[in-house]
Formats: C-alpha cells, sequence, structure tokens
C-alpha cells in the first residue's frame, strides 16, 4: 500500500506538502504510546496516533518511521508541522477515529 | 577496542527540558548515519539513546552522554546527576513505571524505557546510587547481530 492509497481510504489530508506520494508500507502500528512505538515498530512503518505533540515527531525520527496519520480530525500546531518537513516526515490527518482508520487501511474498499 | 581511531563526542541533556527532548539522540543517529554505521545498529543506538535521554528528562536534574564510536563497537554510556533508582531490579520490570500524569500524556513513562535499551544493546549495564544520579553503559557492536 502506498502513501496516496492511504490517503484515499481514509479520506486523509497531508499536511506536509512536497512529501513523496509513493511511498511504499507493509506494516502499520497504531498507539498514542510512544514508548510501545519505540519498543515494537520496525523501520518504514506507518503510525496511527491520536497524539499531536512534537514527540511524535522525535519518536518516527529515531524509530525509522515512514510517514504518520493523526486520527480524528486533529492537527499538530505549525511548529511540530515545520519539524516534520526537516526530517522530511509526511503527515496525514483523518477525520476517522483510531479504529475505523486501523479499519479502512487494514481491509481497503475496492475503488476507494 | 583500538582506543587510537576511536571517534568520541560527548552531549549534555538538561533534566526537565521536555522542550529539547530527542535532540542528542537525533544528533547522535546523524553522527553514526554520517560514519557509515550499519543502518540497523544506527536504528537499535537511536533508539537506546532516545530512552535514555527521556530518561534523563523526566527524572534527573543534569545528563552527560558519551558517544564512543571504535573500529567494532557503538559505546553509549549516560551519567546522570539525579535521585537514581533504589531498586534496579524492579525498574527493569516491562510496565513498573514512576512517571507522572504529565509524562504519561506526552506518550512516554510505560514502563517500556530501561527494558528496551536493554532489547536494543549488546551489552547492558546499570549502575545507581540513590540520592546522587545513575549511569548507563550499552555497546553494539558494528557489525549487527542475529536478531
Amino acid at each position: 500500500m502506498t502513501l496516496r492509497d492511504v490517503l484515499t481510504q481514509i479520506e486523509g489530508e497531508l499536511l506536509t506538502p512536497g512529501c513523496s506520494l509513493n511511498l511504499e508500507f507493509t506494516r502499520v502500528f497504531a498507539s498514542d504510546l510512544m514508548s510501545d512505538v519505540l519498543a515494537f515498530t520496525g523501520p518504514g512503518e506507518l503510525l496511527i496516533t491520536g497524539l499531536v505533540n512534537g514527540h511524535v515527531i522525535s519518536t518516527a525520527a529515531v524509530a525509522d518511521i515512514a510517514a504518520v496519520v493523526f486520527v480524528q480530525g486533529k492537527k499538530p500546531s505549525a511548529e511540530v508541522v515545520k519539524e516534520a518537513l526537516s526530517s522530511g516526515l509526511p503527515l496525514i490527518s483523518t477525520p476517522l477515529p483510531m479504529f475505523d482508520a486501523c479499519n479502512r487501511i487494514g481491509s481497503p474498499r475496492a475503488g476507494a | 577496542m583500538n582506543e587510537d581511531l576511536s571517534y568520541r563526542q560527548e552531549f549534555s541533556i538538561a533534566g526537565g527540558d521536555f522542550s529539547r527532548a530527542g535532540e542528542v539522540s537525533r544528533r547522535i543517529k546523524n553522527l553514526l548515519k554520517e560514519l557509515g554505521i550499519d543502518a540497523q545498529v544506527v536504528r537499535r543506538a537511536a533508539i537506546a539513546s532516545f530512552e535514555a535521554e527521556m530518561n534523563v528528562i523526566m527524572y534527573a536534574v543534569q545528563g552527560t552522554v558519551h558517544l564512543t564510536v571504535s573500529l567494532d563497537e557503538v559505546r553509549i554510556v549516560v551519567d546522570d546527576r539525579g535521585p537514581g533508582i533504589p531498586d534496579i531490579e524492579l525498574a527493569m520490570t516491562e510496565g513498573y513505571s514512576t512517571a507522572t500524569k504529565e509524562m504519561r500524556e506526552l506518550g512516554f513513562g510505560a514502563g517500556m524505557g530501561l527494558p528496551n535499551i536493554k532489547r536494543n544493546a549488546d551489552a547492558f549495564r546499570l549502575f545507581s546510587e540513590p540520592g546522587r544520579g545513575t549511569r548507563l553503559e550499552i555497546t553494539m557492536a558494528r557489525d549487527g547481530r542475529p536478531s
């Protein structure tokens, strides 16, 4: 699944313009606990979270997370987005709750 | 270890300064990348140093990270001045945490930090003197290890 597919499936908005949408994912990790992101992810994974603070970007950067999806329509501050842009980390916001975002990405709808 | 060919650098961490959390570990990660260290080793070192950096920020007054890259290993030593750890065995238990509500709201303090540092290291040693501080020593072989 590419970042472009993710955007379509979850009705997402790309918060970091200029980032490539052709990025491929094979694994997705959903958590609000950055401790778990550090302990249980592998490189190149997509992170889905409800946290929007700068620590999400720091965590994603050290753990080689490929992109971050914020659920419930949450958007980080301009400062956090700027930090992500400087790390080349794509950020997406979706109006969907965590469960629905995971479900849509895990079971893509045909033609969506 | 060939001491003469080692690359060394020190970094300071201010306890309580959440606004700069991650800066030191990102600098370490970038340095290791520039030195051509294996990507898996860089990731493990970055994760371990980030966990250690968060521990200093959350619990200590001040910390110093000593990074040494030799021909065969990456070594990270973190010395801090702070309350120390009264029971290291208990602190190493996954899920055990003394984090405050504020720390947990930031997404940390789940009691995974020290076990995760150990998981990412090839060698791990932790010393603490309650009331004075803590010393963490970890090394990672540069040629990686079987996972």
